[in-house]
């Protein structure tokens, strides 16, 4: 079977064995209530880790989607606190629509001035979060402000259970948005001619013009959809940390990157699937996990996010040249 | 009244600003008929295939099809005609599978939004038994060789139900049994009915394949007809317009001088065992073999591009083992590599730059670079390689492949180099270009007493210029050919007998 040659069936293995040695040295690991939180912390990284893929299989790298997920979060708060709004669809809606329309103009830059994606949403990250801070305000909306509407559709569980001592804890419900997303990402990127040449355009932007894909509308796709994921996931961890910051997420778009990278996705583009991506985040938030159980200071997270980027990019990047050989 | 023809151009012109691209052409495609385009590069054929294409929009001339006159030609209205060109490129997709590759243009075309994977694979399958070839459906077309993806990009035109195919330099990255599996193909596709249009400069092929040929020069059409009106000489006239003298080359006589360059029992890596090679200073020594068959590996040992070389390397008699580029050049060993635009060249930059820097430290012995010496003595090269471009401050990239290639043989001679390691020294240049490049070569050799080790798959460039060839296979010298057994028919005999069966 094509799978247990895949990248996604080594990070599969990647993943159990790591979770067994972090049990070995932490069974504390095992337990439900540090599962479900783990699940828990892969939900907005996750999210945002589908935009990322999709940029990266494009052959694009997009560091702008924290500074739209600040964005989409940050607005649609602030509007909401300001005309007293509670609801939770509509809010939902309107980050999402922020984002992708961020996205756009991304997509319209890049591609009308054949533009290196990096640059230009470096460019665009900065602007944004600019403008955010300059425009919208600089104070936190703290959990006494914060709609409540909010509040209570992030608590949602699936499922709760109860510790020996009479405390419960649940499994939040966002785990299943989140992996709803992805199932939807992934249908879309396989089962779609738009999601085809996604890839096609990663491998080949030359080749996917001559086959005759319109390029401006793919990359119109790519960005808009990741920066819709953006702005989604923004207001989704402020829903589940009761919290909006407008100074939020920032250092972010390194571990995304990394847990993309992780799963297997090409840097070069043409490469990557939402099942890697899934289990590439996982990996990175399970290990992030278990530094803080560990006690480790979480200045050294960083030291271990540089080096699983730099050791995963190199892994793909050896992956990639031997197979162009 | 026999059918119309396929297409049929009618006086068509094109000029780029002051340029006449093509001139008052006419040109008659007929259906399921092998036609043969030759010419040198900027003679009209690229020109010509994307008038055919719908890239293009001629100036004057009219384009018919199917004896109908069709008004304007985009790539569309061109592939609805079926016509499908294979680039030299091949323009897939290198991460995407077999299948895929071959599905996507037909789904696009059909305005799918949605794939079907099952019907994909059918296809695929389908399209590859009419050709019948056998391809791994679900590997990555970036793991083909060449001749696989070629078979990829041909499978894909005939999905979009192609009746000519117009296929560009379709051979030059070919070894001799791939090309004679694309002809039994491009017979194959001529008993389904379907037209090839080769753009070739290549003699032999244009020879065996084609039935009819047209000789382009400097955009006009020189001369056309059945393939058997042409030989080789009355072709290169035609295209070159003057007559080429291919002369054989010997080697002084060497004996009892200390070899130039010696190898004995020498391994690299998995690539090549036991390799006993001698070099005698003014000889020509040509290495014959498929892609595979160790030819680079013992080509980049010698200029310590290698770690993993073992045995014994003399150089005039003293032992030598380079295990850095810097290191070779300071013995007086020079590589030219097969890829010179990506191995070789610095393309945005000047002749004078690219020719000074493998000898840097003569120019610039201190800090500073010294200009006047550099320019006087890259101006002597660019003489001696008969250059032709604006000046040595033409950048690299601007030239033709002809040229490029005396900037990158000409900055080895600025090394003083004693051994020079040229790795198809004339892969893709022109055939007026690659004469004179021999020519260069044999005099250089002649004169500065160089050894020379010449690999190539082009057979007659081997037996007009080395006094000896040495075959290879799977890592190890089988043979050696010289003097009169020295010929294209031995080098091809030799080439053939060592692999059964076609290649994957």
């Amino acid at each position: 079977m094509s799978f247990l040659r895949s990248s996604d069936a080594i990070i599969l293995v990647i993943l159990a064995v790591a979770m067994v040695l972090i049990g070995l040295v932490n069974p504390a690991f095992w337990q439900m209530s540090n599962l479900f939180s783990l699940l828990k912390s892969n939900v907005v990284i996750g999210i945002m880790a589908l935009g990322v893929l999709l940029v990266m299989i494009s052959g694009g790298i997009d560091v702008s989607f924290t500074a739209f997920a600040v964005a989409g979060m940050y607005l649609v708060v602030k509007v909401m606190v300001a005309l007293d709004y509670n609801g939770v669809i509509l809010p939902f809606m309107s980050a999402t629509l922020i984002g992708g329309l961020l996205g756009l103009m991304n997509a319209g830059i890049i591609h009308r001035f054949s533009m290196i994606p990096l640059i230009v949403t470096l460019g665009t990250a900065s602007v944004v979060r600019g403008l955010v801070l300059g425009l919208v305000g600089t104070s936190n909306v703290n959990i006494n402000k914060m709609p409540t509407a909010l509040i209570e559709f992030g608590k949602t569980d699936l499922l709760v259970l109860e510790r020996a001592n009479g405390s419960t804890y649940g499994l939040t419900a966002m785990v299943a948005v989140y992996l709803g997303l992805a199932l939807l990402l992934h249908l879309v990127l396989k089962h779609t001619m738009i999601g085809r040449s996604v890839y096609a355009y990663g491998a080949d932007p030359e080749a996917a013009k001559r086959v005759g894909f319109s390029t401006g509308r793919t990359m119109i796709f790519v960005y808009v959809t990741a920066g819709a994921l953006a702005g989604f996931s923004g207001l989704l961890h402020s829903s589940m940390i009761w919290l909006a910051n407008p100074r939020d997420f920032v250092g972010l778009e390194l571990d995304v990157i990394a847990a993309v990278v992780l799963g297997g996705a090409s840097i070069f583009g043409g490469r990557g699937t939402v099942l890697g991506t899934v289990l590439g985040v996982f990996i990175l938030v399970m290990i992030q996990n278990s530094l803080i159980l560990m006690g480790i200071d979480t200045t050294w997270q960083r030291v271990v996010v540089g080096a699983m980027l730099i050791a995963a990019v190199t892994v793909t990047a050896l992956r990639d040249r031997r197979a162009l050989v | 009244m026999p059918s119309a023809p396929l297409i049929e151009l009618r006086n068509v012109s094109k000029r780029f600003g002051g340029v006449r691209a093509l001139d008052d052409v006419s040109l008659t495609l007929d259906t399921a008929r092998i036609h043969c385009l030759a010419g040198e590069n900027g003679s009209g054929k690229s020109t010509l295939i994307k008038i055919v294409s719908g890239v293009y929009q001629p100036d004057e001339g009219e384009i018919l099809i199917d004896g109908k006159p069709v008004g304007k030609l985009d790539p569309a209205t061109s592939i609805a005609h079926g016509v499908q060109v294979i680039y030299q490129d091949f323009s897939l997709f290198p991460t995407l599978s077999v299948v895929e590759n071959l599905a996507l243009n037909s789904f696009l075309r059909e305005g799918r939004q949605r794939i079907d994977w099952r019907r994909a694979r059918k296809m695929a399958r389908e399209v590859l038994a009419r050709l019948d070839v056998k391809l791994d459906l679900d590997a990555t077309v970036e793991t083909l060789p060449a001749a696989g993806r070629q078979i990829v990009a041909i499978a894909r035109a005939m999905l979009a139900d192609a009746r000519l195919i117009i296929m560009d330099e379709p051979t030059t990255t070919l070894t001799g049994r791939e090309v004679e599996r694309l002809f039994r193909i491009v017979r194959d596709l001529q008993d389904q009915g379907i037209a090839t249009l080769f753009v070739s400069h290549k003699m032999r092929e244009m020879l065996e394949i084609s039935e009819h040929l047209t000789v382009f020069r400097n955009g006009k059409k020189v001369t056309e007809g059945p393939i058997a009106d042409f030989d080789e000489r009355a072709i290169t006239r035609a295209m070159t317009g003057r007559d080429l003298h291919q002369g054989k080359f010997t080697a002084p006589d060497t004996t009892g001088k200390t070899p130039r360059l010696e190898l004995r029992n020498v391994s690299v890596g998995d690539k090549a065992q036991n390799i006993d090679l001698t070099l005698m200073p003014g000889e020509i020594v040509g290495l014959s073999g498929l892609i595979g068959a160790g030819r680079k590996a013992i080509a980049q040992a010698i200029f310590g591009l290698r770690q993993d070389m073992t045995g014994e390397m003399r150089l005039d008699g003293q032992p030598i083992a380079p295990s850095s580029v810097p290191e070779a050049i300071a013995a007086g060993l020079a590589y030219v590599p097969e890829d010179r635009l990506s191995e070789g060249l610095f393309l945005t930059r000047s002749i004078r730059d690219n020719s000074i820097v493998s000898s840097l430290e003569r120019f610039a012995p201190r800090l500073w670079l010294n200009s006047e010496k550099a320019a006087a003595q890259t101006r002597k090269m660019f003489e001696e390689m008969a250059i032709s471009a604006p000046g040595i401050d033409a950048p690299v990239g601007t030239l033709s492949g002809g040229n490029a290639q005396r900037v990158m043989i000409g900055r080895w001679l600025m090394t003083h180099a004693r051994v020079l390691i040229l790795n198809g020294p004339t892969v893709g240049v022109d055939v007026g270009s690659k004469e004179q490049i021999h020519g260069i070569i044999q005099d250089l050799t002649r004169k500065n007493d160089l050894a020379v080790l010449m690999i190539s798959d082009d057979m007659p460039e081997l037996a007009a210029n080395c006094n000896r060839v040495l075959c290879m296979r799977e890592g190890r010298i089988t043979g050696e050919l010289s003097g009169a057994t020295l010929t294209e028919e031995a080098l091809d005999a030799a080439l053939s007998n060592e692999t059964q069966g076609e290649p994957a």
